[in-house]
């Protein structure tokens, strides 16, 4: 360190900034110091994104072709077996890792892309706007979301698209409450009040002042809601009215396989067979859950140990 | 007893963790302290202070480290003693007053039960014997109806009550060293007077140790017996109190007294270029402004003098319309301003700029510099690409600093630097009146005087018109043509600069001048006298 010179000089007063690193080396950097368990969270997630792009290359067998035997048993062709028409399971394994995944992302980002917008808005227009769209999100809020989106399908109707517009307005309700409650502490920021006084529009002020610095919050979030997406579009799928047949799906799939269980007791492999499914989904939701825990830690400064 | 040293620091280092590594905050300062003597800790924010202040307690803060060094408290060495023994002095032979008292009370419970609590836990005495004590020591810091005061909850009370509370806290145990970390910052010149008074009078009357931390010049002058100067966390110089405001030997020393020794002759009226015209404006149904009038004189610069909720900063609100008046006019440049903010065209917005108090807030940290200073001449004057990089670069000269800043985040300048960025952002829309809310009250003295002179050297060049709002007097006498003198909400007069600072004055002027500490030694003592002539408040 050298001292500070005699005359002041506002050049002078801090040195000048370590050599600006790349992102790709700051992303580096913040992953060598990354611990195990979100090492393991971010290899599972690369695995099953990979298996998802890549299905109709791994996958052994169609989708939807039935023409081995029923129930047939693990090994010998089939790895996990068949189902109860003569699906060939490791392959269904991997399609729906393609089908649940796929659909649970962009349920995720459409229900960002809606609560998120409007957080922002009634963050900082505040007054009547922000009241209107508290209260209203507030009602939606007070009715169990399983309840409401079971009923809302059986009136619109199980397609996809219905599924994913269905849950991703449910589920935008608490992104809602999330960007409104860290965007009004940036609102009341100054420099979002000299962006004001300059004369910005709405549009700049939310994009531009406010959505950078709320980023982390709302990424760590992006994480969790989509674990919630990925169960809640698994638990319809598995009462029947998510991802209709033959499209393959984890939800359906336990279903479809649940009275194996019961012959545990002769043959443990089959016993396992409906929980595969159950344990993909299990599997990805730690590993998301691993992944944004570090996340979080890293970006507020919370440290559990040091 | 020949042997009176009760504190002894030696070549003490401390590091503090960022950036994945330590970095030294303090390096190798020395430090001794006998019974009954204060010693002032003086340096700008960075240089060390509150971390030393805090390692004679033998505590360092979450993210630092005492590295090496001895620091002896009475015998007992506190860098290798066990941290419960460490505890078990705290609170009852050292005790720390922090900045902000309201920070540092717990708003769940009452005065009094906070201020016996460490008292209680060390066992030191009954809980009976030590609520009446706490009751003397109430009335011994002044504080209104000490008999009753102590059963309010910390909101209850003032800025300046809680801070003399917090006294009362740290004296309960009777300790034998207590440490001030800048008391008085957040207070108010009038309330800050009595505050110092009490506090000094009760560290004479217990006769009990004490490290005043500050870099307020005036203010350590008054308290310490010994004084010290830290810079970068090495110790500067140190002498007695009255022999370094005589003769300060190091050169920085002798900076910090740069700020005042600015002067600038008053500059006569001019035409007004705002028009403030009875405006009374209000937050809800609480009125905080009434009947203002000001005349702000083109190409000069109006000072708003007043302590916190004279209505200065509301003021300025009301003039950028981000509080619509109630009733009254505003008049910019002959023509009616729109009182809201939204009936405003975006010339008449770019001739009216604002520079914030604190810039650490007033940036977006996710902005680089030249987003934060470019967007202006795009938003304004349109300037885009290459002509807007080079406008920037102008902008960077102007305000003194070089082209490399441009890429750099707010997070990586200085205070000094990142008020300079939002002086040069102000400036880039070409306004005509610029209102500085507090602009150097956050930085450092000799920050600050590089500040000033920059703002004065920017108005000589471009014209432009300031109105500055501030409590520091000392800042006033450097750069304004008029006083505006604000208190509770009204104008109490305005005029020339020398009108104002020379008597006669009205009485709340003359109040708030008699509190502005001077380097005078016994200054105190005097003032308060002088205070309770012109019934001081709190």
């Amino acid at each position: 360190m050298t001292d500070a010179p005699e005359t002041y000089s506002a050049l002078d007063e801090v040195a000048q900034p370590r050599v600006r690193r790349s992102r790709l080396q700051k992303a580096w950097i913040a992953l060598k110091g990354a611990p195990l368990t979100a090492w393991f969270g971010m290899i599972v997630i690369a695995i099953y994104m990979v298996v998802a792009l890549l299905a109709p290359l791994i996958a052994p067998y169609g989708e939807a072709d039935s023409s081995f035997g029923a129930y047939l048993p693990w090994g010998d062709g089939h790895v996990f077996g068949t189902d109860q028409i003569g699906r060939d399971i490791f392959s269904r394994l991997i399609y729906g890792a393609r089908n649940t995944i796929g659909i649970a992302v962009v349920t995720t980002l459409l229900a960002f892309l809606v609560g998120g917008g409007l957080g922002l808005a009634a963050a900082i227009s505040r007054g009547w706007v922000d009241q209107f769209l508290a209260r209203a999100i507030d009602v939606l809020m007070a009715i169990p979301s399983l309840i409401f989106a079971l009923m809302l399908l059986s009136i619109f109707g199980s397609s996809v698209w219905s599924l994913v517009v269905i849950i991703a307005l449910l589920d935008s309700t608490r992104v809602f409450r999330l960007t409104r409650a860290v965007a009004m502490n940036v609102a009341v920021m100054e420099y979002v009040e000299a962006a004001r006084l300059r004369g910005e529009g709405l549009g700049w002020v939310m994009r531009r002042e406010i959505l950078p610095n709320i980023m982390p919050p709302l990424v760590a979030e992006f994480g969790l809601r989509f674990c919630f997406v990925f169960l809640t579009i698994a638990a319809l799928s598995f009462l029947g009215v998510g991802i209709q047949p033959p499209t393959a799906d984890w939800g359906s799939m336990v279903r479809e396989n649940a009275s194996l269980i019961q012959f545990a007791q002769y043959d443990l492999k089959a016993g396992i067979t409906p929980l595969l499914p159950a344990g993909a989904i299990a599997l990805l939701t730690i590993a998301v859950n691993f992944v944004v825990d570090w996340f979080l830690i890293k970006t507020s400064g919370l440290r559990d140990e040091v | 007893m020949a042997d009176d040293l009760l504190l002894d620091m030696r070549d003490v280092v401390i590091d503090g963790f960022s950036d994945e590594r330590w970095h030294p905050i303090v390096r190798g300062v020395s430090l001794t302290l006998r019974r009954g003597e204060v010693l002032g800790l003086i340096g700008e924010s960075g240089a060390g202070k509150s971390t030393l202040g805090l390692a004679a307690m033998g505590f360092a803060r979450p993210g630092c480290r005492l590295t090496s060094g001895r620091i002896v408290f009475d015998g007992i060495d506190l860098m290798t003693a066990s941290e419960t023994k460490r505890q078990a002095l705290r609170g009852s032979r050292i005790a720390y007053v922090a900045q902000s008292a309201a920070a540092a009370f717990n708003p769940a419970h009452r005065l009094i039960d906070q201020t016996v609590e460490a008292t209680l836990a060390h066992g030191l005495r009954p809980e009976a014997e030590a609520v009446e004590d706490a009751k003397a020591l109430y009335a011994a810091m002044k504080l209104p109806e000490p008999n009753t005061i102590g059963f309010r909850y910390p909101h209850q009370v003032s800025g300046g009550q809680l801070q003399r509370a917090m006294t009362a806290m740290a004296m309960s145990a009777r300790p034998d060293l207590i440490i001030f970390d800048e008391p008085t910052t957040a207070l108010d010149v009038t309330t800050q007077v009595n505050v110092l008074a009490a506090m000094k009078e009760a560290v004479e009357r217990f006769d009990t140790a004490a490290i005043y931390i500050t870099h307020d010049l005036a203010v350590v002058a008054q308290m310490a017996d010994r004084i010290k100067v830290l810079r970068h966390g090495r110790e500067i110089e140190e002498a007695e109190t009255a022999e370094m405001l005589a003769r300060p030997k190091d050169p920085y020393t002798r900076s910090l007294w740069a700020v005042r020794s600015i002067e600038k002759p008053a500059r006569a009226a001019s035409e007004p270029i705002l028009e403030i015209a009875g405006v009374t404006a209000a937050y809800g149904s609480k009125p905080v402004l009434h009947d203002v009038t000001i005349r702000v004189p083109k190409g000069r610069t109006i000072a708003v003098v007043g302590e916190s909720g004279s209505g200065k900063s509301t003021t300025a609100r009301v003039v950028t319309g981000l509080l619509p008046p109630i009733e009254g006019t505003v008049r910019f440049d002959g023509a009616g301003l729109p009182p809201a903010l939204k009936g405003r065209s975006k010339e008449q917005l770019r001739r009216i700029q604002m520079i914030y108090q604190m810039a650490d807030t007033a940036m977006n940290p996710r902005h680089r510099v030249s987003e934060i200073i470019g967007r202006p001449l795009t938003f304004y004057r349109g300037l885009k690409g290459r002509a807007r990089e080079e406008e920037v670069t102008r902008l960077l000269k102007l305000i003194e600093l070089d082209e490399s800043f441009a890429d750099r985040l707010p997070g990586e300048l200085s205070g000094g630097q990142k008020q300079r960025i939002c002086i040069a952002r102000a400036l880039a829309a070409e306004p005509d009146l610029v209102i500085c809310d507090e602009v150097t009250s956050a930085l450092d003295q000799v920050v600050q005087e590089g500040i000033l002179k920059l703002l004065m050297r920017l108005q000589e060049e471009l014209g432009v018109t300031y109105i500055f709002i501030t409590h520091d007097i000392a800042t006033v006498r450097a750069i304004a043509d008029e006083i505006v003198v604000m208190h509770q909400g009204r104008v109490v007069e305005q005029g020339p600069k020398d009108d104002i600072l020379s008597p006669p004055h009205p009485d709340y002027t003359a109040l708030l001048l008699a509190s502005v500490p001077t380097m005078e030694p016994g200054w105190l003592e005097g003032a308060v006298i002088r205070q309770s002539a012109l019934h001081a408040p709190d």
